[in-house]
């Protein structure tokens, strides 16, 4: 009987206290709001909306320098059938294999150097189209047997290994898993790179939230061995796998 | 052997001591293999870098008895004890997880990048087989003339001031063969198309190299040997790294036997 009196006694003691609380908190912000400006709720929100423009938006795009391709090169007219002779084959890869091929070895081409280019664009004095990108390309680069110093989008970092070969043959795995349309597109985008640690946007992902939607947008560590796991490639995601 | 059920492959490598002239070949093309750095005073042995390292021993006799010995030394990659516990050395002290033991190759890793440069694995290793950069070497801020960094290996990435580095048994060979093999449509490496740039050099082809774990390669024979041991062989590190010698000083030289106490080849 005692304990059943006394518990009563406490817990109204205590919601009182919780009461009281809430009483004031209510009031606080009361006044907050009622009066923005002499509580300083309005100069907090101001601040607040200004450094997070600072942090994301004017950050991100301060930390990527940006450049522009030195020629603009339209996959889409280089892989269709249509427009240019030579470039063929039923499936993407294939027709990618004219200039993105793999040597005897097993070792990737990569972006193809001006010989390749120059099997067709041979003489700087005729254009093959009407453009003026072209007739730039021409005077600039074949004329002058000068390479093309193309951006590298999905360049890694230096410690890291990957060859295509084991993905593209093996795994039989599309380019545009890990590349997206790049294949396709008609102009090239621009080429952002990380001003503290080199590396291109591409990497990391557009997104600054770390969203990824896409296999392609971002190919960070965890990406390259999130598809090993899921395709019960758990061998490799060693460390000296990826690493060199 | 349940080990071998588990894990694929055992790289390792048999050095016959009665072979090695000392050269300092398997030096040379492991440097430039791997971009080990110079610098420029190289005077200064305790500071220099060699991933294998020759050491010239003797047996502490006058002359006329006095007989020396040449003895290089890679990373011993050194094995798990099979139950579970007990990684090399230097894997289970690395606060970073910089340093692994693969599980499919047996070679330990070292990431340059994930290295804290805090050494304790340079202490654990009881072979001195790991080396720390007290000075940036072939890496961005580099104390060397623009053009330097042409002469580098791209399959191997320099490092920079304030990581360990060690020996890989070229792991890059390894992954150079998988892809020919890849474009062979193979899946599996031969016998001998991957072995590291010092058992390439060797010009007394005193090293050779293999997987242990294939009784086919020549490695899993010559273990076999009455003549082979490994260094320190009990502190149970399991290393991948075997000798051999006819001489029984030399084995006695491999690990502290006490005065009188019987040498003990691996075989016994
Ligand atoms: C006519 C030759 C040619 C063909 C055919 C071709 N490419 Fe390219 N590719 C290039 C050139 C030149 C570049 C460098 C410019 C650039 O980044 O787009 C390049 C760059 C790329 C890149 C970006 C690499 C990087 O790191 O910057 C990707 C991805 C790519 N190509 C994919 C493809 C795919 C997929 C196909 C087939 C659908 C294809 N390419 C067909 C010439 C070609
Ligand atoms: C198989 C033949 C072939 C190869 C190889 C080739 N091109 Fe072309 N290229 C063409 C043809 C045909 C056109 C004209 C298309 C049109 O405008 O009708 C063209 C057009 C262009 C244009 C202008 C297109 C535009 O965007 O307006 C550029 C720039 C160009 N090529 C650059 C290159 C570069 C760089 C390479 C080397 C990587 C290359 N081409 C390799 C056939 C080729
Ligand atoms: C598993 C993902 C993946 C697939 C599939 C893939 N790539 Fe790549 N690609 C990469 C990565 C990662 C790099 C960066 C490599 C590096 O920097 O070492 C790259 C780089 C490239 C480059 C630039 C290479 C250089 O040396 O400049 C080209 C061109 C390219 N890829 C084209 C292709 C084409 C064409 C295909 C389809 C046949 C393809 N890729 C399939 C991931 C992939
Ligand atoms: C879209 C899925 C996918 C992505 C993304 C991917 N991989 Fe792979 N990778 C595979 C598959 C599948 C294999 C196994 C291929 C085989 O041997 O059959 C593989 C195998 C490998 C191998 C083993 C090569 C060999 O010779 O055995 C390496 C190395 C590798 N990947 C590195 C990378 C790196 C680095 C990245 C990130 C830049 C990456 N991968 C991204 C699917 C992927
Ligand atoms: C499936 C391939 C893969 C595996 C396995 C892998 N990595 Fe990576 N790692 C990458 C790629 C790709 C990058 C570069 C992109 C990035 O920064 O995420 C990277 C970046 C890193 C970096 C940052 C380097 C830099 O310069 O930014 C460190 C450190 C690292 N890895 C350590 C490790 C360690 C330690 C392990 C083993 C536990 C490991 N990695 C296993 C693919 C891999």
């Amino acid at each position: 009987m005692e304990n059943q009196d006394h518990f009563p006694d406490k817990f109204t003691e205590k919601s009182a206290s919780v009461k009281h609380f809430f009483y004031m908190l209510i009031s606080y912000l009361r006044n907050l709001i009622s009066n923005p400006m002499r509580s300083g709720l309005a100069y907090f929100v101001v601040g607040l909306i200004a450094a997070l423009l600072v942090g994301w938006v004017l950050f991100p795009m301060a930390l990527y320098s940006r450049n522009h391709q030195p020629v603009d090169f339209s996959h889409a007219i280089h892989t269709d059938p249509d427009i240019i002779d030579g470039i063929e084959g039923d499936t993407e890869a294939e027709r990618c294999s004219y200039c993105h091929t793999f040597r005897d070895d097993g070792s990737f081409t990569g972006i193809p150097n001006l010989s390749k280019c120059m099997e067709c664009h041979d003489d700087p004095e005729s254009p093959l189209g009407e453009t003026a990108e072209e007739r730039d390309f021409l005077e600039e680069y074949v004329a002058n047997l000068k390479e093309v110093p193309w951006y590298r989008y999905y360049e890694q970092p230096d410690c890291v290994y990957f060859s295509h070969i084991p993905h593209v043959k093996n795994g039989e795995i599309d380019c545009s898993a890990c590349h997206g349309g790049h294949g396709s597109t008609d102009s090239l985008p621009v080429y952002e790179k990380n001003r503290i640690s080199g590396y291109s946007i591409n990497i990391w992902g557009k997104n600054i939230s770390g969203r990824k939607t896409n296999t392609w947008d971002r190919m960070k560590m965890d990406d390259c061995a999130g598809c090993h796991t899921i395709n019960s490639h758990e061998e490799n995601n060693g460390c000296f796998v990826c690493h060199k | 052997m349940k080990e071998t059920e588990v894990k694929k492959h055992r790289y390792g490598m048999v050095i016959d001591l009665d072979k090695c002239t000392g050269c300092g070949t398997c030096m040379v093309a492991c440097a430039s293999e791997n971009n080990v750095t110079v610098r420029a005073d190289e005077s200064d042995k305790q500071r220099s870098i060699a991933w294998i390292q020759l050491y010239k021993i003797n047996n502490g006799e006058k002359f006329p008895k006095t007989q020396t010995c040449f003895f290089p030394r890679p990373c011993m990659h050194c094995e798990e004890d099979g139950n579970g516990g007990h990684h090399p050395p230097c894997v289970s002290v690395c606060p970073a997880t910089a340093t692994t033991l693969d599980e499919n190759t047996g070679i330990v890793s070292q990431i340059y990048t994930r290295c804290i440069g805090c050494r304790y694995c340079q202490a654990a290793c009881p072979y001195h087989a790991r080396y720390f950069n007290w000075w940036d070497g072939y890496s961005y801020f580099k104390p060397f003339p623009d053009g330097m960094e042409r002469s580098l290996s791209p399959d191997v990435s320099p490092r920079m001031r304030g990581v360990v580095e060690k020996c890989t048994f070229c792991h890059h060979r390894l992954m150079r063969a998988k892809e020919i093999a890849h474009a062979q449509g193979r899946t599996e490496i031969e016998e001998g198309e991957y072995i590291p740039a010092c058992a390439e050099a060797c010009p007394a082809q005193a090293i050779t190299f293999g997987d242990l774990n294939n009784p086919k390669h020549k490695v899993s024979e010559l273990i076999k040997s009455p003549n082979a041991f490994r260094l320190l062989e009990r502190l149970n590190t399991k290393p991948k790294v075997y000798y051999l010698s006819s001489k029984e000083w030399v084995r006695r030289l491999a690990d502290n036997y006490l005065p009188g106490e019987p040498v003990r080849g691996i075989n016994d």
